[in-house]
């Protein structure tokens, strides 16, 4: 039982270590990105859109395949040697995030009454902070976004089933592990960790919704 | 007021593509003046607000502001921080009205807010709504609060297109004092864009009059309801249709 406890506890925090990482990094880019897509009237933002929307339903198992050519000791990122290791999970969740992130920030800022920046430019606002405001107006689709994007990291078991190998202590997470343990018919451990999966995905859109629902300066 | 000119407008043009919008021969707006535009709808009142606040570019001649070079979108920070336009149909920032109020002393980096803001808002009958959602406000109370949020951050010159056009005549008379009244605490520049006669007629220093997008006469408000130049004027201001 106390083996039991610790392998848990092992899967859960490596799942949110990659996960959350993944999140963070997708996050960090796709945000910029998405305000500035949203904002934007250039001619090629339909076509951008499309191939956007269209990496929402990438299938993880081509990430992890396309990783891999990649990663592998005859890909041109060898010399990374992240081949098997979390940092090549956390590559290919952050590679599935990102469309989830830019996609839905940037329905989110569209979404913005399209007079709001340039009335908040005759009060003043620099174009840094004219962003800044429409972010913070769109900021529910925003958290959306982050939140559809841990979902999708959290839940996703193809790609780093294929690029991080399901090493035990090492690249085994919730989904890899429930995959396993579902095969050598460990039922109650897969369910267990089903649960947990399911709480702590659960306890993190706590913490955005609590977010989303914050004061922030405008 | 001083006849200075604050803005100086020569042989202004705007178009969209191949639609002709506006097209100002001459117009200078001086220094500490109210300037009131009236024209019917589409005569380019917007328009021409538009350009002198710097949010759209003209297609040819210029527009001089406090003599320097030509407005455009790329006014520097600083010179249109000095400027403000209350558009005709505001839209508010997400949150109460207080902070919508206090938006533009905020993006300044100004520290002392809370008076200014307590100010204004008192000024304009808002207190009692300060904390209420913004989202939850009448047309006329949008409106008010948009003026509010402007008048916080004492401009040197203000655009206001149709400021009052949702209002009631109680809150119009204090909207228009209210503005008066900051204008003898402090100089400020003027450009009222309304469909009212009465309006210009009570509020400005000089009226002008724009149709079809051409501006057809400006004078001192007085001489342009009792004896107007152009027989176009004389019509508008009878009430008879001349568009």
């Amino acid at each position: 039982m106390a083996l039991f406890a610790a392998d848990i506890w092992s899967i859960l925090w490596l799942s949110l270590r990659v996960s959350g990482t993944a999140v963070l990094i997708s996050s960090f880019i796709g945000i910029p990105c998405g305000v500035w897509l949203g904002l934007s009237r250039h001619r090629g933002k339909r076509l951008l859109s499309a191939v956007i929307h269209t990496g929402m339903a990438f299938p993880p198992v081509v990430v992890g395949l396309v990783l891999y050519i990649l990663l592998s000791r005859s890909g041109p990122f060898a010399f990374l040697g992240w081949m098997f290791t979390t940092e090549a999970m956390i590559a290919a969740q952050t590679t599935l995030a990102l469309p989830f992130v830019i996609g839905i920030t940037m329905s989110s800022v569209a979404a913005v009454p399209t007079e709001l920046p340039e009335q908040i430019r005759t009060l003043g606002a620099s174009e840094r902070q004219c962003r800044w405001t429409i972010l913070r107006e769109a900021r529910h689709g925003v958290f959306l976004a982050v939140a559809a994007a841990f979902g999708r990291s959290i839940s996703e078991v193809g790609a780093v089933l294929i690029i991080g190998g399901n090493i035990q202590g090492h690249t085994r997470v919730l989904t890899t592990a429930i995959v396993l343990e579902t095969g050598k018919g460990n039922f109650e451990f897969a369910l267990a960790l089903g649960g947990a999966l399911l709480l702590m995905a659960l306890l993190v859109n706590l913490v955005i919704v609590r977010l989303q629902g914050s004061r922030f300066p405008a | 007021m001083t006849e200075v000119a604050l803005y100086r407008l020569r042989d202004l043009r705007k178009s969209h593509g191949s639609t002709f919008m506006l097209h100002v021969l001459q117009l200078d707006v001086r220094h500490g003046e109210v300037l009131g535009l009236l024209g019917p709808t589409g005569s380019g009142k917007s328009t021409l607000l538009r350009l002198l606040a710097g949010l759209e570019n003209s297609t040819g001649g210029e527009t001089c502001f406090d003599n320097s070079p030509s407005v455009s979108t790329d006014l520097p920070l600083a010179t249109r921080r000095r400027i403000t336009l209350v558009h005709q149909r505001p839209i508010l920032l997400a949150g109460s009205v207080r902070l919508n109020v206090e938006y533009g002393l905020r993006l300044r980096g100004c520290r002392d807010r809370t008076q200014k803001i307590e100010e204004v808002l008192d000024r304009l009958g808002l207190n009692k709504i300060a904390s209420q959602s913004a989202q939850t406000l009448s047309g006329g109370q949008v409106q008010l609060v948009a003026l509010a949020r402007a008048l916080v951050i004492e401009p040197d010159v203000l655009l206001l297109d149709e400021p009052t056009a949702h209002l009631d005549p109680a809150h119009v008379a204090q909207a228009e004092e209210t503005i008066c009244q900051i204008r003898q605490e402090r100089p400020m520049t003027v450009v009222w864009a309304t469909h009212n006669l009465f309006q210009a007629r009570r509020v400005a220093d000089r009226t002008a009059l724009l149709l079809n997008g051409q501006l057809v006469e400006v004078a001192r408000t007085e001489k342009f309801f009792t004896n107007p130049s152009d027989p176009r004027t004389a019509d508008f201001v009878q009430g008879q249709m001349v568009y």
